[in-house]
C-alpha cells in the first residue's frame, strides 16, 4: 500500500496552508482535491482581505491563492487534483477515486481534513425554480467562469456572503434589486455593507422572501416584512422583478468524511452545527486525524488559513518531524494570529464558540 | 444571460480557444476548458433537466458539484454534473427528462 507521512484533503485555504506548514517541516505531503484545479473557493475572492499585514489584509483573496499555489510548487508538493476522497478506514487509510476510473487507498500517517463547507438553503414555494441559487453560486459564475447568472437580481441574507456577493454582482455588470435579511439588523461588515448601500441597492431588514414565480425561470419574487416573532405580517407582499434569487443563509461544515471516520462531534449552532471536537492543535478525537477551516467551524478564508498552518504544524510535530522549542514558538505565532483575528464586535462570538468546542468533552 | 467581457478587477476576458458542442442537436460555441453549466448559462438556456415526477425545471443550485441540480445527459451518460463537467470538442448534451435514457449502457 502507498504511504505519505500526511495526506491533506481539500486544498482550499486552509488545505493548501496545512500542506505548506507541515512540508516547510520536513514532512512528506500528498494534497488531494476532487477538483480540476486547486485553490477550492479562494480564487472567486476578489475582494480585498481583513485583518492585519499577517494575515495578507489588503490582499484580495485571488492573489493569495496564487501566492500560495507557488510556495506550494516551490516545496514540491505532491497535489492529485480530479481526486476525490470517498472514506477513511482504520483511522489512518484514506479511500480515494482519480480521474473517475482508478481507486485505490493510501496508508496515511497522519490525515488533515480540509473539506470546507455548504451553503445553505432558504426554502419557500418557488426556491426550486431555475434562477433561483447559492450566493456562492452566482459568485463562482460571475469570478470563475465569467458568466453573469442573470441580470435584476435579489439576494437573501445581508451577512458578509451576501454583501460581498451583491457588490461584485454588481462589478459583473448585473443590477441588485434589493438585499432582504430576516434578522432586524444587518449582518454583514460594515465596509462591504456600506459600498453595496452606496450603490443604490436597497436594504430590507425584517423582511424576508415570500415565494418566487415563474414558469421555466424566475420572473419575480415576492418579499414580506416580518414581525417580532419573524413571521409575515399579511398585507405586507409586495413583488420585485428579478430574474434570479441568490440565497446567502450562512454554511453548514463538510463533515462527511469525518464522522464516517468515527471522529467524535460537538454541536456549534454559531459556527454552522455539528462540527468534529478538535483542541488547540485542530487535532480530532482520533489522534491521526487533524481539521482546519470551515470543517471545523465556518470562519473566514484567513482563519482557515491560520487553522490550516496549525494543523500542519501540529501533524507534522507529532511525527516527530520539530524540535520541541520550534513547535512551541510557532505554535504560540499561530496561535496569536488566531486570537488576534477572533476580536472585536463580530470575532469574540466565534473566539466563544471555539473555545466552548476544545472545552467539551473529548468522548 | 451573457459572458462578462470587461470586469473592474479581473480585466478583460482573456482570449481562448473554441470548442463546438451541441446542445438538444443544436450547435453551441464554448470556451475550451469551461464547464459545461457555464457554456449553456452564457446562452441563456433557462432549464438543464425536468424532474421525474412532476416534470419541474431545474438549472444550476451550488455550482460546485455538490447538489446535482444542474445534471445532464452527457454523450449518452445521464446525470453528469454540468457545474464541474468540463467541455470537449463534439460533446453531444442533452436536456435531460426525468433519469435520463441509458439505452443499452445500463
Amino acid at each position: 500500500m502507498m504511504e505519505r507521512d500526511i495526506v491533506v484533503i481539500g486544498s482550499g485555504p486552509a488545505g493548501l496552508c496545512a500542506a505548506i506548514e507541515a512540508a516547510e517541516a520536513g514532512a512528506k505531503v500528498l494534497l488531494v482535491d476532487e477538483n480540476a484545479k486547486p485553490g477550492g473557493q479562494l480564487f472567486k475572492q476578489i475582494h480585498k482581505f481583513f485583518g492585519s499585514r499577517e494575515h495578507s489584509a489588503g490582499v484580495r483573496g485571488i492573489d493569495i491563492g496564487t501566492l500560495l499555489l507557488q510556495k506550494a510548487e516551490e516545496l514540491d508538493i505532491e497535489v492529485w487534483l480530479n481526486t476525490e476522497a470517498c472514506g477513511i478506514f482504520d483511522q489512518d487509510k484514506v479511500w480515494v477515486v482519480r480521474d473517475k476510473s482508478t481507486s485505490l487507498t493510501i496508508h496515511a500517517k497522519r490525515i488533515i481534513l480540509a473539506t470546507g463547507a455548504n451553503e445553505n438553503v432558504v426554502n419557500f414555494p418557488g426556491w426550486t425554480l431555475p434562477g433561483v441559487m447559492g450566493a456562492g453560486a452566482a459568485q463562482t459564475m460571475i469570478n470563475i467562469h465569467r458568466v453573469l447568472p442573470g441580470r435584476k437580481i435579489l439576494m437573501i441574507g445581508s451577512g458578509n456572503v451576501g454583501v460581498i456577493v451583491s457588490y461584485q454582482l454588481l462589478q459583473a455588470g448585473a443590477q441588485v434589486k434589493a438585499v432582504v435579511e430576516a434578522a432586524p439588523q444587518l449582518g454583514g461588515y460594515g465596509v462591504h455593507t456600506a459600498k453595496v448601500r452606496r450603490a443604490g441597492v436597497p436594504f430590507y431588514t425584517g423582511h424576508t422572501v415570500l415565494e418566487a414565480h415563474g414558469t421555466d425561470h424566475v420572473e419575480s419574487a415576492v418579499i414580506v416584512k416580518l414581525d417580532a416573532a419573524w413571521k409575515p405580517i399579511a398585507g405586507t407582499e409586495f413583488s420585485v422583478d428579478v430574474d434570479t434569487i441568490c440565497i446567502a443563509a450562512g454554511l453548514t461544515p463538510a463533515v462527511e468524511l469525518a464522522f464516517g471516520a468515527g471522529c467524535r462531534s460537538v454541536n456549534s449552532p454559531v459556527l454552522g452545527g455539528l462540527v468534529p471536537w478538535h483542541d488547540e492543535s485542530m487535532r480530532t478525537s482520533i489522534p491521526s486525524i487533524y481539521i482546519a477551516g470551515d470543517v471545523s467551524g465556518v470562519e473566514e478564508a484567513s482563519t482557515a488559513m491560520e487553522e490550516g498552518r496549525m494543523a500542519g504544524l501540529s501533524a507534522a510535530h507529532s511525527l516527530g518531524y520539530l524540535e520541541a522549542s520550534r513547535y512551541r514558538s510557532r505554535f504560540e505565532a499561530i496561535n496569536h494570529n488566531l486570537l488576534a483575528l477572533r476580536s472585536g464586535m463580530f470575532g469574540q462570538k466565534r473566539r466563544d464558540a471555539k473555545e466552548a468546542i476544545m472545552a467539551a468533552r473529548k468522548g | 444571460m451573457q459572458r462578462i467581457l470587461d470586469h473592474p478587477i479581473l480585466g478583460p476576458l482573456p482570449e481562448e480557444e473554441k470548442v463546438t458542442i451541441y446542445v438538444d442537436g443544436e450547435p453551441v460555441e464554448a470556451r475550451k476548458g469551461e464547464m459545461i453549466a457555464a457554456a449553456l448559462m452564457a446562452t441563456g438556456k433557462p432549464y438543464f433537466r425536468k424532474t421525474v415526477k412532476r416534470h419541474e425545471p431545474r438549472s444550476i443550485f451550488c455550482g460546485i458539484g455538490r447538489c446535482t441540480d444542474c445534471v445532464m445527459t452527457v454523450n449518452g451518460t445521464p446525470n453528469v454534473r454540468t457545474c464541474v463537467t468540463a467541455v470537449e470538442e463534439g460533446m453531444v448534451i442533452e436536456t435531460q427528462m426525468g433519469f435520463g435514457d441509458w439505452g443499452g449502457k445500463r
